[in-house]
């Protein structure tokens, strides 16, 4: 039905106009009125005034036409941030993307296209759609709410130019009142238990059903405001941070313990739940059988021991890729492992003067792993070393220097190069754990310089240069980093989303259609049942569906006439 | 049997449904000639058995329970009668299922080779997913005659699945631990269906768009036979092709609805994030948005017809971007292709 000039389509539109139709925008499809092209060609009205101006841009915006537009160009707009790394995601690529591109990246970066999805553009596209599509969605909900009370419309005075018109004759049978009596309560009756809401008329029936697919239209539209306004909203409500925990030790919620925090508009940092999560051991299981994936992790499970939350009481679980620990309103993600080399520094006389468990960053998928170990207090002078830790050292006939070729602890080594100076941590600035500035230091030892680097196996212990004391490998326990999030409006988020799926469901398959049965007398005295259907939106099985109502109604009439009727009525 | 063992006989198998499919594609080719043929020799009865069809409108209408009959030519063994259909048409159909079986058999090994789902990289995933896609086409033979897209579906088969053996192929490796999860089964077995119904209703949409092109150039009176296509003329007319675009199309998006919803709550438990426009979301997201832009065109006057057609059309190459491009050459978290 597409061009205007099927008559089905223009025999919808009358339907439609006299019924008062769920009020769709002027340029729907079905709709009754032809779209007014603007405020300059309505020759019969005098000039807008503002109102009038204001009235016609309201109705642009809430035109199909419209709609369609802004979805297409949310579509567009989205493409620019696949292409060039994002801020929110990938802050690295951000900062290599700078790197590689100098010249285009501050001009990409004035038309935010690495933060395409916040930019005042993208904004500005989702936010018209979204007042499109409230106004368009009001409207028709004030209009399906009366629809629902009232009554289908009369039977159109010809039913011949309607869908799936069909006709059956009772043969032998006076056109008396009483049979078309019959005949329309009998209609009556078979659509009323098809689910169709029923009025009589005289000599025909009026039928409707399917108004659930307006519902469920309106649902659809309306959820999907409901999803933006919680995120919209629900994103100031919650927080994430991430926190890196060696086996062993253990990680309180309060604001000081995170590594990094991002807390949402109306989030009370001082007052977050109060828990404490212990890592107990990280055991990570890799591949050893299939040749095409040596090495390969293939399970990481954090054993963990929590105290607070709900249960109160300390209490032993899991948490696995793919399996969060929900506790106390938050999720704990196991998102990274690696190691924490311990290390312990002293000074000539033997005394300790630095002991810790170090994360070191792998850097490749056999953990060859780079770290920084900085001891500002208790030797002759500041020390500063970087590491790199092999879990299964090898060495390389090819290539120069050591590599992993296995990311579990078969052949563990670490090795240092020892820096001395000033390590900057007095002036109060912030300094990353995981980076050693060398512009101000002096190397004493490893690549570049006479002294060779410090090697240790677990359990070794060696002197560092110049006297200044010794440094041991203790031990190799793993790390964990756990990202933790809260987010109140999530369970809202799943909601709107499972209303818009449901409603999706129903506005699409569930067909809202109007039948009519009319009787009507003709001239030799006979009657003939006229049928008819009406599609309100796609509706492919309608013809047979009034085809199916007419012969089904027919058999019933034929039935019902053979039991009642008299004899005489045959001869 | 070892993996490597059932993974090579995974690989005859596919070797073997690829060839099945070609000669398939070959006879689905001949039939299109042969609709070719037959519209420009009967060209005069054509046209009387049109008339007849059209007079006998509401009798075909009885015969058919979910036809709009008023809409369909008649006169030709495409389109109506099955116990007509001519040889080319049942070799092609007749290959194209038994490609299936050996498709299916090939898809199964994988899977017990792999001892998981067969749809956890880009070989897997295209493997299944032109399975899935051959078998809706099947499927969807049984309700409403479509045999004449056998050529395009053969052809997009083979082609994807030549692209995936020899561009693709990776040996069975374990699950990284960010697969192991039923979300695995669900979300991407579910973007595969939803993929394979759109394949069918953009094969309609261009179709549709020919056809449309070919009554427009007979209603102008330019070509009385239509133009160079001339198998156009056995086919269904440009509306009714567009209804059944249609309504494979919205089973698609509703399937890829609920992809997009099941990868945010996957993404959730995974990543603990449902949403962070990670490229392959943001192509999602996109393809969406089109086809919502797809049902919405439908809907707006004026848009009806081929600019809808042209919606499902670029809608069908978001897909086909997201799935080849975005996968292999854009950088996000879902680095799962295996290459
Ligand atoms: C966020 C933007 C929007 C999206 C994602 C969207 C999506 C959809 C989808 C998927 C459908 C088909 C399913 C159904 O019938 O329920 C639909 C139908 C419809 N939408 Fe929207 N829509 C949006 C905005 C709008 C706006 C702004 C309007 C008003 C101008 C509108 C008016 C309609 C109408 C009238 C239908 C019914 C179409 C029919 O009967 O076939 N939508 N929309």
């Amino acid at each position: 039905m597409s061009r205007l000039s099927d008559p089905r389509e223009a025999a919808t539109r009358r339907a439609s106009a006299r019924s008062g139709d769920p009020r769709r925008p002027d340029d729907y499809v079905d709709s009754a009125t032809p779209p007014p092209s603007g405020p300059d060609d309505s020759i019969t009205q005098p000039r807008l005034g503002p109102i009038g101006w204001l009235r016609w841009f309201w109705r642009q915006l809430t035109s199909m036409r419209t709609a369609l537009f802004l979805l297409l160009l949310l579509a567009v707009a989205a493409i620019p941030g696949s292409l060039v790394p994002q801020r929110t995601s990938d802050p690295n690529g951000v900062v290599q993307y700078k790197v590689d591109n100098p010249d285009l990246f501050p001009v990409l970066d004035r038309l935010q296209v690495f933060d395409t999805y916040s930019s005042i553009w993208f904004s500005s596209i989702y936010l018209l759609l979204f007042v499109s599509l409230i106004g368009c969605v009001l409207p028709r909900t004030r209009h399906h709410l009366q629809a629902l009370r009232s009554a289908p419309p009369r039977t159109p005075a010809r039913l011949a130019r309607m869908a799936g018109f069909t006709t059956r004759t009772l043969d032998g049978r006076p056109a008396d009142d009483a049979t078309v009596a019959r005949a329309v309560e009998s209609a009556r009756a078979m659509l009323r238990k098809g689910g169709y809401r029923v009025v009589t008329f005289a000599d025909s029936v009026s039928a409707e059903r399917g108004y659930l697919r307006e519902t469920g239209n309106l649902v659809f539209h309306s959820a999907l405001v409901g999803i933006l306004v919680t995120v919209g909203i629900g994103g100031g409500f919650g927080y994430s941070g991430q926190r890196v925990i060696v086996e062993g030790q253990s990680f309180v919620n309060t604001l000081s313990a995170y590594d990094s925090f991002n807390p949402g508009r109306f989030v009370d940092e001082n007052r977050l739940a109060q828990y404490r999560v212990k890592l107990d051991e990280l055991s990570v299981t890799y591949e050893e059988q299939n040749q095409n994936a040596i090495g390969q992790p293939t399970d990481y499970t954090a054993s963990v021991t929590t105290d607070g939350g709900a249960a109160g009481a300390a209490s032993e679980t899991a948490v696995k890729v793919n399996e969060p620990l929900r506790i106390a309103g938050t999720d704990i993600y196991l998102l990274g492992n690696g190691y924490a080399p311990t290390i312990t520094v002293r000074d000539p006389a033997g005394e300790v003067v630095f002991t810790d468990s170090v994360p070191f960053l792998p850097q490749d998928p056999n953990l060859t792993s780079l770290g920084v170990i900085k001891v500002p207090d208790g030797l002759a002078q500041q020390v500063g070393m970087i590491g790199f830790f092999y879990p299964t050292q090898e060495t390389s006939e090819h290539e120069e220097g050591d590599f992993s070729s296995f990311p579990d602890l078969r052949n563990p080594v670490l090795s240092l190069n020892v820096y001395v100076g000033d390590l900057g941590l007095d002036q109060g600035v912030p300094r990353s754990v995981y980076e050693l500035n060398t512009d101000d230091l002096t190397q004493l030892s490893g690549r570049n310089t006479d002294t060779p680097g410090i090697r240790l196996a677990p359990g070794e212990t060696q002197e560092l240069p110049d006297g200044l004391g010794t440094v041991s490998l203790d031990d190799v326990p793993r790390f964990a980093s756990f990202d933790i999030h809260h987010d109140p409006t999530q369970g809202w988020v799943l909601f709107f989303a499972v209303c818009v799926l449901a409603g999706l469901l129903t506005s699409l398959f569930i067909p809202r259609r109007r039948v009519w049965m009319k009787a009507v007398r003709d001239a030799d005295g006979g009657l003939t049942l006229e049928y008819a259907g009406l599609a309100r939106g796609d509706d492919p099985t309608l013809e047979s569906a009034v085809k199916d109502f007419a012969d089904r109604h027919r058999t019933a009439l034929a039935e019902a006439g053979s039991a009642s009727a008299p004899i005489s009525e045959r001869i | 049997m070892n993996t490597a063992t059932l993974d090579a006989a995974s690989l005859l198998f596919l070797l073997g449904a690829t060839g099945a499919y070609a000669m398939s594609f070959v006879s689905f080719a001949l039939d299109l000639a042969r609709r070719s043929a037959d519209a420009t020799t009967a060209d005069a009865s054509a046209r009387a058995s049109r008339v007849l069809a059209s007079s006998s409108a509401a009798g075909a209408t009885a015969q058919r329970r979910a036809g709009v009959a008023t809409l369909e030519r008649g006169g030709d063994d495409g389109t109506t009668g099955r116990a007509r259909s001519p040889i080319s048409l049942r070799v092609g159909l007749a290959l194209a299922v038994l490609g299936f079986a050996l498709h299916l058999v090939a898809t199964i090994l994988r899977g017990i080779a792999a001892a998981r789902v067969p749809w956890a990289n880009m070989y897997e995933f295209s493997m299944t997913g032109t399975l899935v896609i051959m078998g809706v086409f099947l499927g969807v033979l049984l309700v409403r005659d479509l045999k004449f897209l056998g050529t395009f579906v053969t052809g997009l088969v083979i082609i994807l699945l030549g692209i995936a053996t020899v561009g693709f192929r990776v040996d069975v490796v374990p699950l990284p631990p960010a697969l192991q999860s039923y979300w695995l089964v669900i979300h991407v077995f579910v973007a595969i269906l939803a993929t394979a119904f759109f394949a069918l209703g953009f094969a309609l949409s261009v179709v549709q768009l020919l056809q449309h092109r070919r009554e427009v150039a007979v209603a102008d009176g330019l070509d009385p036979r239509g133009g160079g296509l001339s198998f156009l003329r056995s086919l269904p007319g440009s509306e009714q092709l567009e209804n059944l675009a249609y309504r494979l199309n919205i089973i698609g998006f509703i399937l890829w609805t609920f992809t997009l919803m099941a990868g945010a709550i996957w993404a959730e438990r995974a990543w603990g994030r449902y949403w962070g426009w990670d490229t392959k979301e943001v192509w999602t997201f996109i393809i969406w948005v089109i086809y919502a832009g797809y049902i919405h065109a439908r809907a707006t006057r004026g848009w009806r017809g081929s600019r809808s057609a042209w919606l499902a059309i670029i809608g069908f190459s978001a897909v086909l971007f997201n799935f080849g491009v975005v996968n292999v050459f854009f950088k996000g978290l879902h680095a799962y292709s295996g290459l």
